[in-house]
């Protein structure tokens, strides 16, 4: 197992006083919060603040982490001296910090298990708990909101075992994406999270969806937006042209006079529901290039015949 | 919700519940999906945290969005030791910033 640097953890001197680490703690804890923190790794973060401070809060933890010696790495491969027993002197501790879930190894095997993370409390006279819920998130492809889809997604649930250690099991299952999600929302999925305790209840499951990056669509909550290129006397005098949604090519109209970026809605193709999105087209004139003689002569008689200032907008 | 079989999966597919704008929640089963008490959620009105749209406990009805409410309010209070008027400023202030941020 890795070794861990309890001090470093919390940016304090080993010498470090209770009152220093317990503001160095609090002030990391507000840094990390996985609910405040829009850092990637906040709940890694704060998971591990949380683990640092169980131990050096308390004066008999820290003693006996500090025993171990000051000639050790983070990360390094540790193994507890001879004669350690985690057992006697804190299995079964008093663990206060509940949201810290379940500790590292190396915390495990030096202080003894935590038992059930969070969410432990008396219901109908005995000790029965609601098991954790988990959260996930999902990558799927628009046309799975489109069309509706079923995904198989793989998780890691915590279990306790027969002799009441926690565990963690792979677990797949296979999910029904329903027609018309949109990203950001969840699915939730009763009782598919961490099992509970004394024949409580397992948690839930939530599914986060969120959509792969789209060759041509962007979604917009229920709307899609797609580019379409059009040659500049399609957008002057106007065109029918054949554009791809979701539900496959449609004819639109393009209006005559049609400008760069205008946006143009076909109305009900965009994501399904009860209330179905719609597709904005959004136009994008494309110039041929003058490489003909006979090309670079037309573009000239267009200077000639309709002059025009594009920037007078921009006063110049 | 239709659990039509599905030939090409040994297992069956779960399907489970979306929460979007349109799903409207009864007290009963905001404590359920939340695992708190009648009273957490009491005050968490009180505090303005949530808001139901009916006249009375037994018509109340939650948005989807409170679920989420709810989960971080106990989360603050737990790990960062906030009473309730300062998660539900904190909730607040962070819904703020995540408007501001989509709006970047």
């Amino acid at each position: 197992m890795e070794y861990k640097d309890y001090y470093k953890a919390l940016g304090v001197a080993r010498e470090a006083g209770q009152d220093e680490i317990k503001r160095a703690y609090r002030k990391l804890a507000r840094k990390f919060h996985p609910d405040v923190s829009k850092a990637a790794d906040a709940e890694k973060r704060f998971k591990e603040i949380g683990e640092a401070y169980e131990v050096l809060k308390d004066p008999e933890k820290r003693a006996a982490y500090d025993r171990i010696g000051t000639g050790w790495q983070e990360g390094q491969e540790f193994r507890p001296p001879p004669g350690w027993d985690a057992g006697s002197a804190f299995g079964g501790g008093d663990f206060t910090d509940a949201s810290a879930g379940h500790y590292s190894d190396f915390f495990e095997e030096l202080f003894g298990r935590s038992g059930m993370g969070r969410s432990f409390h008396v219901r109908r006279g005995g000790m029965r708990a609601k098991g954790e819920d988990q959260h996930a998130r999902i990558m799927i492809n628009l046309e799975d909101s489109f069309n509706g889809a079923v995904q198989t997604i793989a998780l890691q649930l915590t279990e306790v075992d027969d002799t009441g250690r926690l565990v963690i099991r792979p677990h797949t299952l296979n999910v029904r994406i329903p027609k018309g999600i949109m990203a950001g929302q969840s699915i939730r999925l009763a009782e598919q999270g961490g099992h509970g305790f004394g024949g409580g209840p397992r948690g839930d499951l939530y599914i986060e969806v969120a959509f792969h990056p789209h060759r041509l669509f962007r979604a917009e909550k229920k709307d899609v937006y797609l580019e379409l290129p059009v040659t500049p006397w399609e957008a002057a005098l106007g065109a029918a042209v054949t554009v791809p949604t979701l539900g496959g090519r449609v004819e639109m109209r393009i209006p005559p006079g049609s400008q760069s970026g205008q946006k143009l809605r076909l109305k009900n193709k965009g994501l399904p529901g009860k209330t179905a999105g719609d597709q904005f087209v959004v136009l994008k004139v494309v110039v041929p290039r003058a490489d003909t003689e006979e090309a670079k002569e037309i573009y000239g008689k267009m200077a000639a015949v309709m002059p025009m200032n594009p920037r007078s907008d921009l006063g110049v | 919700m239709a659990r039509v079989r599905d030939e090409k999966f040994l297992f069956q597919p779960l399907t489970g519940m979306v929460l979007d704008d349109q799903v409207r929640l009864s007290l009963e089963e905001l404590c359920e999906i939340c695992d708190i008490s009648t009273e957490t959620i009491l005050d968490m009105i009180e505090e303005g945290l949530l808001e139901p749209h009916g006249s009375g406990p037994a018509e109340w009805r939650f948005r989807c969005y409170e679920v989420r409410r709810v989960h971080v309010a106990l989360r603050l209070q737990q790990d960062l030791r906030v009473n309730l008027p300062g998660a539900a400023l904190i909730i607040e202030l962070l819904e703020e910033l995540e408007e501001l941020r989509r709006r970047m």
